[in-house]
């Protein structure tokens, strides 16, 4: 069995915020009409939580989690990096609902970005306000980080979690790392 | 800048996250409609200076299209709706209304 490889290994960088790419994790996004009860009971048999409303991500144990992509998708994080037999068990419950389910464990980078510095640098390269009261512990928003697309979120952890396709890994994670060098402090948030 | 507030999402999209797709509401002609009508609907467009109708795609977000009604002059944006519309809700105009009385009247549409 070969052994699932991310694009950076175990990259680091420390300035006014921690910035981690993350290991491998099982991703599998789910598509339909979510207020259907098979795609929910499909979610909540995989991760023990239900999808919560846009712009949210629900945490569930042992690092998993579900977030809302679009009305009518979401995604979820396992807490293994295997997604196979997860993906197997909710077939089983979504039966003949109409919807689509897809191991898509390979397809993203995933990183973390933490510290007191941490929201003055996503807010250097993403448009999102990032103040306490408008992105809380639980949000989740998809967005750009200066020329790529990625997804940002905040974690119960007090963390945030930052995702990017796999291919730009690289570039993410350079561009993190510039946006947190010492010295670049902004003292916004 | 413009900024847009997503229907679906409902975050406030600033322009660089969004795909302009165009002028609104559109009548499509197809097989059988007159040279004339197919040449309108192909290349001919509104462009007002005020209230305007257009088609955005939450390109960096959800993905997908929505409406928007603004004010091409002042960049003020009367309202977003859903996509799933073939003309403006009663909301979106009452909402123009009240910032430009009389704007229906201003020309053609
Ligand atoms: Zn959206």
């Amino acid at each position: 069995m070969s052994e699932p490889q991310t694009p950076l290994g175990p990259a680091r960088f420390d300035g006014i915020a921690r910035i981690e790419a993350l290991p491998a994790r099982g991703m599998i996004t789910l598509r339909g009409d979510l207020g259907q009860s098979p795609l929910r009971g499909a979610v909540h048999r995989a991760l023990g939580v239900e999808p919560g409303g846009p712009g949210t991500i629900v945490e569930a144990g042992g690092g998993g989690a579900v977030a809302w992509m679009a009305p009518d998708e979401v995604l979820l994080f396992l807490p293994g990096a295997e997604a196979a037999p997860v993906l197997a068990e909710m077939r089983d419950v979504l039966a003949d609902a109409p919807h689509l389910l897809a191991d898509v464990s390979d397809a993203r980078a995933l990183f973390r970005v933490s510290g007191p510095g941490a929201r003055d640098v996503l807010a250097k390269l993403a448009p999102v306000d990032f103040a306490p009261d408008v992105f809380p512990t639980g949000s989740f928003r998809r967005t750009r980080l200066a020329q790529v697309p990625a997804a940002i979120w905040l974690g119960g952890d007090g963390a945030f979690g930052v995702m990017c396709f796999r291919s730009v890994a690289r570039y993410a994670f350079d561009l993190l790392g510039t946006a947190a060098a010492p010295g670049g402090e902004v003292g916004y948030y | 800048m413009l900024s847009l507030r997503c229907p679906y999402c409902g975050v406030e999209a600033e322009e660089t996250e969004l795909a302009p797709g165009g002028e609104a509401h559109l009548v499509r002609q197809g097989p059988g409609s007159s040279d004339e009508d197919f040449e309108t609907y192909l290349f001919l467009r509104e462009n007002p200076k005020g209230v305007h109708f257009e088609r955005w795609r939450h390109a960096h977000g959800c993905g997908k299209w929505f409406h928007a009604a603004r004010c091409t002059v002042t960049l003020e944006v009367f309202g977003t709706y859903s996509a799933q519309v073939s003309a403006p809700p009663e909301d979106i105009l009452a909402a123009i209304d009240a910032r430009r009385p009389g704007w229906r009247r201003e020309g053609p549409r």
